[in-house]
């Protein structure tokens, strides 16, 4: 086949090559037997072919996932979630047509649930649901991604990610998808290099082209590529290769520009576990914790020892450096059931970050408790996202103080952490310096996306989407001059910390303190040794 | 604690009830369901429960039927047992309930 190249979005960096495994979302089309007997076969070998997938998933994750996971094979060893579906198949309807009718029935039982927690629940039935349905069509959905393959894909879920071994090295390229989706963060945290919004793929599926390079910063795919492109590409890689090991040595450095001027480099993480075997010495400090995994993989809302369990965690991995946790920043492009306000018409001008933290005072209330008991162990920092006018700031302040002298009357041990704002609505950079703000975090991605008015996630307007823009610089510029002012620390912790490219514009605003993916930390440190001045 | 636990002299099987509040925050969720089935299916009685004293009664051995009683936290649970080991099979679905089933 001829070499194909094909152009989409970069979503997480680095190069990779391998062949292609295709992974197809839709499962094929099922032939019914017509037979009973067979039919109720054919369902009770899904169910367990499901289960002993599940087995399989659960030993590769811990914690909440784990328990998550367990849940759903203990519902599908259960027959009462089963027989509605085998009465069904006795009665003549087909396997596949009687397992969704049994299972919709069940979850629009769980939609309809007064209390959200229940109500979050219909995601497990559904990811049972299309599991057994998966297995029904002859398709396994997370069918074992091989190390070192590219995967072609619409779009691959969390759960299919997490499920394959990318230390081998492989990449993602995906038809569909976002950047700034959770998959894509995932893949930037473990360097597995992906590509988002290729378009379709245009070969026939039963054809598939046998290798691929994937260019992770370029965002391009090339498939079957001719003998003098992959020479040249794997040149590339070797020189790509080479430069990381050189950075690599310089990781647990403290980072400092060419002429000397000290950066501080934090870290910017989602879960706690991606701190494991980590050294906290690559850093100085932890400058974003990502509080929505916590929320997404809890089944339902986490209750507030569960938090303090995971804060607490983490700030004794910081070993007394600064640890930044944000707090919840549901809505827009991350919806979570039961809580997110679904069907808004544009859920980024709608009710997310601290907006949605001050409509559910009892949602945030056990955060900012959780977060006070947490203080005690570490240097606590915590900042609200979204921030647009200081009313924010000050109710936020008020609960923050309503937690601490709660937690204190009762005689539990905690601490009152400073409350600094996340700086990524055009309004706040303005005027950061009317804010009575611990600290300024800018986070560039909704700050470029707000200020330039175009999504990177929207292909036809994704070049708009660029925080070099010197409106979006103007911006960060006037919010390290208000930090200056007022004597509080900034620091800049959306992608664009990562972006090499920009780290000379970025530290030129005057900005020090940049916050990454571990995964990012060496490449940063050797791009910022290269700034003069 | 048992309200009574009388195994009658003439030999039909009474069955022993009890009842606990919920008290694990967000009621008789998925992991609490998950511990509540498996601490039942330990013991050869049969194990109801049910959000009032005279039912409607749910296998607590079954996750998705106890799921769907959808339990908030502060429910009442009463429970109703039949069997050779029902009075140990009660008193271990009581100490979960009592104990938060861990979690509080």
């Amino acid at each position: 086949m001829a070499e194909t190249c094909l152009i989409g979005h970069a979503a997480a960096p680095g190069l990779a090559i391998g062949p292609v495994t295709l992974l197809t979302s839709a499962a094929r089309r099922r032939e019914a037997s017509g037979d009973p007997a067979e039919e109720a076969a054919a369902l009770k070998q899904a169910v367990e072919q499901a289960v002993a997938e599940l087995a399989k998933l659960i030993a590769t994750v811990k914690g909440e996932a784990a328990d998550m996971l367990e849940f759903q094979v203990a519902l599908l060893q259960d027959e009462a979630l089963t027989e509605g579906a085998f009465d069904a198949i006795a009665a003549g309807i087909a396997a596949d047509h009687a397992w969704r009718a049994a299972l919709d029935a069940e979850i629009a039982d769980y939609g309809a649930a007064a209390d959200e927690y229940f109500r979050a629940r219909a995601a497990d039935l559904q990811d049972i649901r299309d599991r057994v349905l998966a297995q029904l069509g002859g398709v396994s959905r997370a069918a074992p991604i091989n190390g070192g393959s590219i995967v072609a894909c619409d779009e691959l879920t969390p759960s299919a990610f997490l499920a394959a071994d990318w230390s081998r090295g492989g990449g993602i390229a995906a038809t569909a998808g976002s950047p700034s989706s959770h998959v894509a963060m995932l893949a930037r945290a473990r360097g597995a290099p992906m590509v988002v919004g290729l378009g379709p793929l245009p070969w026939p599926s039963a054809s598939p082209p046998s290798l691929a390079l994937l260019d992770g910063d370029a965002g391009t795919v090339i498939f079957d590529p001719d003998p003098e492109t992959r020479r040249q590409f794997e040149q590339r890689m070797a020189a790509a290769n080479a430069a990381r090991l050189a950075a690599d040595t310089g990781r647990l450095s403290p980072a400092y520009t060419a002429n000397g001027r000290r950066i501080t480099v934090l870290l910017n993480i989602a879960a706690p576990e991606e701190l494991d075997g980590l050294d906290p010495g690559i850093c100085d400090g932890i400058g974003l914790v990502r509080t929505e995994f916590l929320f997404e993989a809890a089944q339902g809302l986490p209750d507030e020892d569960l938090q303090y369990a995971v804060y607490r965690r983490i700030l004794q991995w910081a070993e007394g450096r600064p640890v930044t946790i944000r707090t919840l920043d549901a809505g827009g492009d991350k919806p979570i059931a039961g809580l997110t306000v679904d069907g808004e018409r544009n859920p980024f001008l709608g009710v997310r970050g601290i907006r949605l933290s001050l409509a559910r005072p009892d949602v945030f209330a056990v955060q900012l408790r959780a977060l006070c008991r947490a203080a005690v162990h570490g240097h606590l920092k915590v900042m609200l996202p979204m921030v647009a006018v200081r009313g924010e700031l000050e109710r936020a302040n008020a609960m923050m103080d309503a937690a601490f002298a709660a937690l204190q009357a009762t005689g539990s041990a905690c601490a009152r952490p400073p409350l600094g704002i996340m700086v990524e609505v055009p309004a706040a950079a303005l005027r950061a310096r009317d804010f009575d703000a611990a600290f300024y975090s800018i986070g560039s991605n909704d700050l470029t996306q707000y200020t330039m008015a175009a999504a990177r996630d929207i292909g036809a307007v994704a070049a708009l989407n660029d925080t070099g823009h010197p409106a979006v610089l103007a911006l960060i510029e006037s919010t390290v001059a208000a930090g200056r002012e007022r004597g509080v620390e900034v620091s800049l912790c959306g992608d664009a910390a990562a972006e090499t490219r920009l780290t000379p514009a970025l530290l030129s605003t005057g900005l020090t303190q940049l916050s990454v993916a571990p995964i990012a930390v060496a490449r940063l440190k050797a791009a910022i040794a290269k700034v003069a001045p | 604690m048992p309200d009574s636990h009388a195994s009658r002299a003439d030999g039909k099987p009474q069955p022993l009830t009890a009842s606990a509040v919920l008290v694990n925050p967000v009621g008789l969720h998925a992991r609490p369901s998950v511990k509540l089935t498996q601490c039942a299916k330990g013991f050869a009685a049969t194990i109801e429960f049910a959000l009032a004293q005279e039912g409607p009664w749910t296998d607590a051995k079954s996750p998705v039927k106890v799921m769907r009683v959808k339990a908030p936290q502060g429910a009442t649970l009463y429970f109703r047992v039949v069997g050779p080991d029902g009075e140990a099979a009660l008193a271990a679905v009581l100490a979960l309930v009592h104990d938060g089933f861990g979690e509080s």
